[in-house]
């Protein structure tokens, strides 16, 4: 597991590589904890290059939407493969946060 | 940290050593750092050690009367396997140097005794023996924490239902196998009004202390709403919202409700962010049933879940799962899947719900192999008899 990041102005946009499970979802927390900063008013998660996601990982997404939620920071996540897009559609999470195809797509439309 | 000076047998049967000593360390046991006590030879020294069980280190001369230094050596350890020992030898002594660290001697110091080089060494065979004390402790920790976790676990598994109800119309079974000592899946089997069987099975988001403590929570409250409501939508509409309440930890728990009536073989559920049912037919074709909607509990406050129902024919059998059982994980880092699941069952439909539910568990385990199971590992099989 592995996150990078890139910031536009007041935009991050984080990209998520590998596996997120019970054993590294602590890990995966801090790492987007920490590339997060309080002024950030859009957030992306770019979760193309996400080959599988436990319900802890699932749990951290939740914790930063809420987080972001607070901050009343905009937040989406995209580029979900076939497999990551059936566990957000299984745990009703497609519900919860907005997903779109492309970085270019959740970008157009968080700032809109 | 010792509080205590730390307590130096040496054993020497030169009468001159013990005023020495006691004069070159003289800082040392003034500060309260060490304090010494004295035997003659092996003999006195086992004696002293088996008195005072206060006795942290020794430092021993090789040649003694009556009982020589290594011989003491070898026998230290069954008095108190915890004590290090310095050999004093002649220079050049290598081949009892040799035999004495053979031993189990921390370390050796020569004659002519050099007492700063010998002060070097105590303290560092002190040190040693101060972190090996706090390995220990640590360890015993380790173990009464691991033995805590033994009750959780066994605390855990007495919840899950073993009697399972057995109606003419129809026959459920469930296992759950965790993956670390204490889990996050479970499942419950009820009986409800006029016959009618509530069927649960469900899986916390993490796993360890924390998801059991959520997961005992969730089972209290499902079964609470499953005896007191109607429909499953109303069952996971009331856990979820009692969930929602102070859910700092943002914990949540996909939850496949299920009320399965024998009498006319009417199934109805509601997924709350779980995996749908899979149906076996009596024929060996299979049926993934639809979602209904829903999403995890203890997320959304007030969300409305929507449920479904379907006719269960004479002879299906019902498949409810966890991720434990589709993402289970082979040595070549591949996922047992839905795809296997219902390979299972092509030979031909299982003989009851027990049968069912122990192919599903022997599929995986044969699929594993020696992989670590990462995840805990839930089924309930429901099975309606004729047909």
């Amino acid at each position: 597991m592995a996150v990078t990041s890139e910031r536009q102005g007041g935009t991050l946009i984080a990209h998520v590589e590998g596996r997120v499970d019970g054993s590294n979802a602590r890990e995966f927390q801090g790492d987007l904890e920490s590339a997060i900063n309080d002024d950030d008013r859009i957030v992306v998660l770019d979760l193309a290059q996400l080959s599988y996601i436990s319900s802890a990982g699932l749990r951290v997404i939740l914790m930063v939407a809420k987080t972001l939620q607070r901050q009343q920071a905009k937040f989406a996540v995209c580029g979900l493969s076939e497999m990551i897009r059936e566990v957000f559609q299984v745990s009703g999470f497609d519900k919860i946060i907005p997903t779109h195809n492309s970085k270019e797509d959740a970008l157009a439309a968080l700032a809109g | 940290m010792q509080q205590r000076p730390f307590k130096i047998l040496v054993v020497d049967d030169e009468p001159d050593l013990e005023p020495l000593m006691l004069q070159r360390m003289r800082r040392s046991i003034r500060s309260g750092h060490y304090e010494f006590v004295f035997a003659q030879n092996g003999i006195e020294a086992l004696k002293k050690l088996n008195e005072d069980d206060g006795i942290d280190m020794v430092v021993s001369d090789i040649n003694m009367p009556q009982m020589d230094g290594l011989t003491l050596l070898a026998q230290i350890p069954d008095v108190n396997p915890n004590i290090r020992s310095v050999i004093v030898s002649a220079y050049g002594d290598m081949k009892n140097i040799r035999t004495a660290m053979n031993r189990g001697a921390f370390d050796f110091v020569t004659k002519p005794i050099d007492f700063d080089d010998l002060q070097v060494t105590i303290d560092r065979t002190l040190r040693h023996l101060t972190e090996w004390r706090e390995a220990l402790a640590s360890r015993d920790r380790l173990v009464a924490l691991q033995n805590e976790l033994d009750v959780a676990s066994r605390i855990q598994q007495s919840i899950l239902p073993t009697d399972f109800p057995e109606a003419k119309g129809g026959e459920v079974f469930g296992m759950m196998q965790p993956a670390r000592n204490v889990g996050g899946d479970f499942f419950d089997v009820m009986n409800l009004e006029g016959g009618r069987i509530g069927m649960g099975i469900a899986d916390v988001s993490d796993k360890g202390v924390p998801a059991a403590l959520f997961m005992m929570s969730c089972r209290t409250l499902l079964k609470g709403a499953a005896i007191g409501t109607n429909t499953p939508t109303e069952v996971l509409g009331e856990v979820n919202d009692l969930l929602r309440e102070d859910n700092e930890a943002e914990m949540f728990v996909t939850l496949l409700y299920a009320d399965y009536n024998p009498a006319n073989g009417d199934l109805a559920y509601a997924s709350g962010g779980h995996d749908a049912p899979l149906v076996i037919h009596s024929d060996g074709s299979d049926t993934l049933l639809p979602l209904t909607g829903g999403v995890a509990l203890g997320v959304v406050p007030q969300f409305e879940f929507g449920q479904n129902t379907v006719k269960i024919a004479p002879g299906d059998t019902v498949i409810m799962y966890t991720d434990g059982v589709t993402e289970a994980m082979n040595s070549e880092g591949e996922q047992f899947g839905l795809r296997r699941l219902r390979d299972v069952f092509t030979a031909g439909p299982p003989a009851s719900a027990e049968v069912a539910c122990q192919a599903v568990f022997d599929a995986v385990r044969s699929f594993a192999g020696d992989t670590p199971q990462s995840d805990d590992i839930t089924c309930v099989t429901l099975q309606r008899k004729g047909g």
